[in-house]
This record gives structure tokens, sequence and C-alpha cells, in this order.
């Protein structure tokens, strides 16, 4: 820009100065203020990983703990629900765990670390419910004459088998998420951390 | 896109928008031509600094109401839910710390520049006519300043805060007839508790700001109504150009503009030196014993208010003479009161032919000396046990009272002393000193 | 620096105060010996959190005074699961004032709180916790100069020693303890210094940030002081009536003539 006599240019020099040296003074005040609404040492603490100790934990036993506020299964599956997931892949609707609701080392047949331990977020992916586990088979379970064991939301009615997929045809669009975890030794699981952490 | 067409564009939006709402008017009616006089000096940079701590008080208050909790009942390590919050805003939250410690300063700073503002007024008789009702809205401003920094000292829910909260409550009680009840009513229980905390609450964070918030722009809108005083007292209006402007006023902006931003940035420097080096102001800002939580069942063994109020709280202890058969609490509500709202009748009270204290006599420079050397003996009175005594033997009582009648009889005696008064002749123009 | 600039703000106020009656012993200053710090975190886990709680302290803000999470919940994690958890109490609150008459306080902000007239807070803590004495008066057997018939025994007794209260009102140490006096003082000085940083643990980052903050400030003045004698060379050096005059012509050309342009 040029100066003429309609600009004066060490005028507009210092304006453009002062104005820059305000607004990072502005944008720099701003900071703690919209830092102050990110979770605070207390939500960080009550969102910390959860350490599980499974050693009780027997087959075909399920439990639950609470991560960030939210219910996380633990399932212990036996050999015979195992081989049942095996013959089911045709009814699901993401049989293969292809979305991104797991980590890395979730992504197999079992969607889980070990085969035989499951560990999933209990929360419908439909519309946040939690689901109940129906591990009974068959028309006993009351869903199915072939049902094969898993979990039925009682919402809308969405099913899940016992690696957490859905079924195809249901509300619910995907998958259980699993969460982060690991294994401290055999028995104990810290989940909301893995290794990667 | 050429330099030509972008402001083409920008004149343009802004013609839509004046075609629909008075920007450009308004701008040239509050800054661009709104004829300050040209010769403000020092004691001028407090009022949009007055404005700029209200920025300051209205934005860490929305912050900090996101974390803090009204709440009188124990949490499970048996400490008070409210004074935990205030905790939990200084070490949970991220940055907390600072934005408590902006509001905490905030408030006495608030005090500090409103204080300025004030005495500038008196120096240079600005509550004169026509200005009354910039002043009488101006003392609005105080009184409701005084409500909002009371109602929020409880907020802590500190040893100070409650047995302060405990004191200023019960003289309501000291009207006659309906006062206990009142303080009860006031208190919504017998003593100072969740139901008090609760509703200072409401007060402090919407009744008391929207009322001060409309005090504001009812003292902003008289005075670019009648214009601006100045150091010399004289009124700008009187001489005008061939346009009609004043021959001694310049352009608010941007003169004024880019002169109380370097008075903004010194301000700043100061408020950081406090919020980041002396956040307690020596106990002065945050009183020590407030790190209780608070505890009806003890009292802390010496209670004052903070700074700002210690003046009028001098006036309140110093009344120890029952009158017409009233008890003495009700005297000393009554001078604490009257000590405050005396203010307001200044415009009527100064008789002198001159506003500004350049052209006025020497008995008004020293009766207006002597009174503010006794507003801060009495305000340092205030922080200090009844007892006290200056270098541990005069005792201060005597001079507080002492003191307490040159207080009131300063504004009664006003319209003798100042129609009396050698005053020097004003000039017809400001001066540039 | 702090000291300093109080001074200067309450000149008119100190001058006027009178002497103080109380004499506190001026605490050792320790806020950046991180050492010191960890010792009186030590100190403070093992021998004051068993009556008395921290609960606005998390566990894993220890990490200001250089501890890893990992040695936090080796050395220092008695009454939580988390690090993140805060300093709690491991002993109910009705027991606790079943056995001391009242329920002992919680200690997260005593260093702010028992500041005064008479020093500051880490002084009152640092001749509190050195003065008590034998009185065989008191329900606990210990009595104290600054607090007098306070509520709590001498936990740290089996350090220092007993005191006794001569005649001449001063303590004198009648059986010695498992530290020296030197080093009982200096242990102390760390729990003090550790209770000072724990009532607010931001301290030493705000006066970090405090002087960038006010050398940024010192910039921005600069700048805006300039611009202030720029802009106000137009009063001082131009005729007042000449300033009004073109001021207020441009301004009106202007806006008579939006299109123009500048």
């Amino acid at each position: 820009m040029s100066c003429d006599e309609t600009v004066d240019c060490g005028r507009r020099r210092l304006l453009v100065a002062t104005a820059a040296a305000g607004g990072v003074a502005g944008v720099a005040a701003a900071v703690p203020f919209v830092a102050s609404m990110l979770p605070s040492e207390r939500a960080k603490a009550a969102g910390a990983p959860v350490e599980v100790d499974i050693s009780k934990l027997a087959p075909g036993q399920m439990m639950t703990v609470e991560w960030r506020g939210k219910p996380v299964w633990i399932i212990n599956r036996t050999k015979e629900m195992l081989d049942s997931m095996a013959k089911i892949s045709d009814q699901l609707a993401d049989p293969k765990s292809e979305k991104n609701m797991q980590p890395e080392y979730a992504k197999n047949a079992t969607r889980s670390i070990k085969p035989e331990i499951l560990v999933a977020v209990g929360i419908c992916t439909h519309l946040g419910c939690s689901p109940t586990d129906k591990f009974k088979t068959g028309a006993e379970s009351g869903i199915d004459p072939n049902w094969p064991g898993g979990f039925l939301c009682p919402c809308h009615g969405s099913t899940f088998d016992l690696a957490g997929r859905v079924y195809k045809s249901k509300p619910a669009p995907d998958n259980l998420e699993i969460p982060p975890h690991m294994y401290l030794g055999d028995a104990k699981i810290v989940i909301g951390e893995d290794k990667k952490a | 896109m050429s330099k030509v067409n972008v402001n083409a564009l920008l004149q343009g939006t802004l013609n839509w928008v004046d075609e629909r709402f008075p920007l450009t008017s308004n701008w040239k009616a509050h800054l661009s031509e709104y004829y300050a006089p040209k010769n403000f000096n020092f004691w001028y940079f407090f009022g949009s600094l007055a404005m700029l701590v209200l920025v300051i008080q209205i934005v860490t208050g929305i912050f900090l109401t996101m974390h803090v909790k009204p709440d009188a009942a124990l949490n499970a390590s048996g400490v008070p839910v409210a004074f935990a919050s205030v905790e939990y805003i200084m070490r949970d939250v991220s940055w907390g710390w600072l934005i408590r410690y902006m509001h905490s300063t905030g408030a006495s700073a608030f005090f500090l520049v409103v204080y300025l503002h004030m005495f500038r007024g008196l120096l240079y008789g600005s509550y004169r006519k026509p200005r009354e009702l910039i002043w009488l809205f101006g003392i609005g401003i105080f009184l409701c300043l005084m409500g909002e920094a009371f109602f929020g000292y409880l907020l802590p829910w500190g040893q100070m805060s409650f047995w302060g909260a405990q004191v200023i409550v019960n003289l309501f009680s000291a009207i006659p007839v309906s006062g206990p009840d009142l303080s009860i009513w006031l208190r919504g229980d017998n003593v100072v508790g969740d139901a008090t905390l609760n509703r200072f609450f409401a007060f402090h964070v919407i009744a008391m700001p929207l009322v001060l918030l409309g005090l504001v722009g009812a003292h902003i809108i008289a005075l670019h109504e009648v214009g601006s005083n100045n150091p010399d007292g004289v009124e700008i209006k009187k001489k005008k150009d061939a346009n009609g402007i004043p021959l001694d006023g310049i352009p608010f902006h941007p003169y004024y503009t880019v002169k109380d931003i370097v008075g903004v940035v010194v301000f700043l420097m100061v408020f950081s030196i406090v919020v980041f080096f002396m956040p307690e102001g020596g106990g002065y800002f945050l009183e020590y014993n407030n790190f209780f939580p608070a505890d009806p069942l003890q009292t802390p063994p010496h209670i004052a208010p903070v700074w700002y109020f210690t003046p009028y709280y001098s006036l309140l202890r110093v009344v120890t003479y029952p009158l017409f058969g009233i008890y003495v609490k009700f005297w000393g509500v009554v001078a604490m009161g009257a000590g405050t709202l005396i203010f307001a009748f200044l415009p009527w009270l100064d008789r002198s032919p001159v506003k500004s204290i350049r052209y006025r006599g020497p008995m008004t420079k020293w009766l207006l000396s002597i009174w503010i050397v006794g507003f801060f003996i009495l305000g340092f009175l205030g922080t200090k046990d009844p007892a006290y005594k200056f270098f541990g033997f005069i005792p201060g009582a005597p001079i507080a009272q002492l003191l307490s009648v040159y207080y009131f009889l300063f504004f009664l005696t006003m319209p003798i002393w100042s129609s009396l008064d050698r005053c020097k002749p004003e000039p017809d123009r400001v001066t540039m000193k | 620096m702090k000291k300093f600039l109080t001074a200067i703000l309450f000149a008119p106020v100190l001058a006027f105060a009178a002497g103080a009656t109380l004499h506190l012993d001026s605490a050792p200053d320790k806020a950046t010996d991180m050492a010191a710090l960890q010792n009186g975190a030590k100190i403070f886990v093992n021998y004051c959190l068993n009556c008395h709680s921290a609960s606005y302290m998390r566990y894993n803000r220890l990490k200001d005074i250089g501890l890893s999470d990992a040695q936090i919940k080796d050395n220092l994690l008695f009454t939580a699961d988390k690090v993140g958890e805060p300093m709690k109490l491991a002993m109910q609150r009705a027991e606790a004032k079943a056995w001391f008459g009242a329920a002992p306080p919680d200690l997260s902000v005593i260093a702010r709180a028992r500041a005064s007239e008479h020093g500051s807070g880490a002084d009152w803590l640092y001749t509190y916790l050195r003065t008590f004495y034998r009185d065989e008066n008191r329900p606990t057997g210990w009595n104290n100069v600054v607090f007098e018939n306070v509520g709590m025994p001498h936990v740290l007794w089996e350090l220092q020693g007993e005191q006794v209260m001569g005649a001449d009102h001063k303590l004198q140490l009648v059986k010695p303890g498992k530290m020296k006096p030197q080093e009982f003082d200096a242990a102390i000085g760390d729990l003090v210094a550790y209770l000072k940083y724990m009532g607010e643990p931001v301290a030493e980052f705000r006066k970090k940030l405090g002087v960038i903050v006010l050398i940024f400030l010192a910039v921005l003045f600069v700048f805006a002081y300039a611009l202030k004698r720029e802009y106000w060379k137009d009063i001082h050096k131009l005729l007042f009536l000449y300033v009004n005059a073109y001021y207020g012509a441009s301004r009106n050309e202007r806006a008579t003539r939006p299109q123009s342009g500048a």
C-alpha cells in the first residue's frame, strides 16, 4: 500500500502494531476461559482407567464394572458359546467387525484379546440403552427357537451375539464398542488404557 | 479482488444495516462525533476503567458460575460443598485459579476505580447542574455495587463470609417493630444458612447485575446528552464554531479511545501484579480467616469487612448513645446508611459559584482534604478492633467518633461554606495544563 | 518481590500498625526445594493424614513437586486406590469427633488460613508444630504455646522428644527424641513447606506466568503510548479550531458520499 496525502503511514503502522499486540492479548486472555470448560481434574480422575480382577469370573459368567459412568461387561465365554458364534455370521450386520468399533487388537473373530474373555461397553449403539444378557439358548430365551445366546436391548429390540456383534435388520447400526483395555498378568484387566498409551 | 471492490462491499453492507438499525448514527453520537473537552487529565481514566472492570467481573463471573455450588451442606470430608467448590475451581478446573483470582481482585479493583471516579466528581464539581442525574445514576451504581459485593462475599462460605453476612443481616433487626421479622425473612432461616446462601447467589449472579447494567446504561446516556465536565469546570458547549462544534471539544474517537487504551494497559499491569503476585492483597483482598469454612458455632476472634466497606463500618460502630428512646443499634445503622446516601445530595448541597477545585477558595481545599484524610482513617479503623490504639497508645475510638461527626458536618454545612468561600474567576475556555 | 509490593501498596496502613503480641518463628523458604517438598509430603502422609484429610488435594497433583505417578502410588497412596483421588481420610469423622472432641480440620488450605498480622501461615505452622509441651492438666497430656489448650496431641513427640514449660516461660527439652533439635526443625520446615505448597499448588506457576504477562503488557504499553502520542499531535500542534473544522469536514464528506471509497 502506498503512502500518499490521505494516508499517514507512521500512524497506520502504529495502529496495526497496537491492534496486533492487543489482538494477541485478547486471544491469550480467551484461552483460559475456553480451557476452563474442558473436563476438570475431578472429571479426569473419574474417567481414569479401572483395574478389574477377573480371577473369580467362572466360564459362562459375566460381570459389569463402571468406567466413565458407563457399564463395561466382562464375559468369560465357554467353548460352546465360542463355537455357536462362528455359525451365525450370515445373520449379522458386520460379522467381520470392519467398522471402527474396536481397537486393532480386538479386530478378530472373537473381538477380544484372549479368545474367551470379552470386554465390551454395554451400551446399545442405537440410542444408548443398556442391553440385557440373554445367555439361555433356544426357545427358552423367549427370543427365537434358534437363539444361540447373546444380548437383547429392551428399548427397541436390537439383538447382539456373544461378541457384541449386532444382528441384521435391527435398529442398532453398529456392533457394541470394545473399550481400550489390556492385561496386567493373567487375571487383571485394565479398562481405559492400552499399551500404546 | 481489488481494494475498491472490498470497500464498496463493506459500504454496501453498512448501508444495508443502517437502513435497519442506527449503527452509523450511534457510532457518531457516542464516539466519532461525541465531543469531549480536550483537557481531560489523569482523573478522567477511571470512568472507562470502571467499564472495563465491569466487563471483567461479568465474564469471569459467568465462568465461575459454571463451577461454583451455592450449597451449605457438608460433603463426605465434612467441608461445606460451597467452600469445597471454590477450592475445586482453584485446583481441579483448568485455569480456574486465574479466573477466580481475577474475580476476587476485580471486586477490589472495582471499588478502587469507582472511588477514584467519584473523587474526580468531587474535585471538579461533576455533579453540578446540568449533571445531577448523571450523579444520581452514579450513586445508584455505587449502592448496587455495594450490594453486589456483599452478596458475592457470602458465596465462598468461609468464616468471614458467614459472619459478615450474619452481622449485616442483623443490622436490619435494628429497625424498630418489624426489624427482627425482616432479618429472618432476609435470611430465610433463623441463622445465615443454606437458604441464605442460595438466595444471595441469585441476587449476586442475576438480580444485581441486571440493575447494575441498567444503571450504567442510564449513566452513559445521561452523560452523552449533556456532555462531559472537565478539570476547569467550564461548559465547552458555550463556545462553538460555525459548524456547531464546541471549540474546546475533540471527537471522543479516536482521541480519547487511544488515550483510554493507554490507561487500560497501565491498569491491567497493576491488576496483573495483584492477580499474579499477591492475590490475597496482604489479607485485604482475600481475608485469611475466609480460608476456614463457615462455622456457625464459632466466631473468629476478629472480624472486619473487606476494605471497601470499612469507612461505613466505622460510622456504624462509633454510635454509642441511644437517642429518643430508640436503642443504639438503630442509630448506628442510620449513621452507616446516611454515610453512603449523603453523596446523593451533593448537587444541591454545593452552592459554590464555580465547579472546579482549581477556582475554588482555600476553605474548600482544606475542608475537602481533611474529609479525604478522615475517610481514610475511618476506613483504616474499620479494619481494626474497636479497642485499637495508634502507635499503641492513642485510642482509635474517640478519633473515629470525631471524624464521623466531621464526615457529616462537611456535607451538612456545605451550603454555607461553599457559598462563602473566596473563589477565583473561571476562565472562558478550558486550559491545557 | 511479593513482600515488597505488599509493602508499597499498604505502606500507609502498615505505618499505623501496632506491635505484634504473638511472636512467630519464621519458616524457612523451601518453596522451590523439591527434595524438601517431597520429604514434607512423606511426613504429611505418614503423620497428618491419619487424622486430617486434605480433601481438595489430589495425589497425582504431587507431580508438581517432582514425583511420578508410580512413586506416588508406591510410597504415598495410603488412603485411596487411584492416584487421581484426593487425600481423603481413612478414619471416620464421627470417630474422630468422639476421640478429640472436635473433628480434626481438613488441612488443604491450612497454610493460607493461618496467616495473620503476626506472620504468614507458614510461620504460624512452623512455630506451632515445634512448641508442644507437656501439660498434665490437658486430656492429651500436651499443650501448645501458639495454640493454647489445643485438642491435638503432639503427634511427632517421638521425633522431637518432650518439652516442658519452664518458669521463665521458655520451653526446655527434657527428654530427647529420635531426632536432634536441628534435624527436627529441618523436618518441620519441610512439612510446613509442603503444607504451604498444598495450600496453593499453582503458586509457583502463577508467579512465573505473571512475569510473562507483565513483560507482554509492557510491550503493549509502548505501542499504545506511541499511538496515543501520534494521534494527540493533532491536538497539541495544530490550532484547535483548525482540527475541528478539518476533522469534522472530512467526516461529513465521507458520510455524504458513501460510494466513493477511500
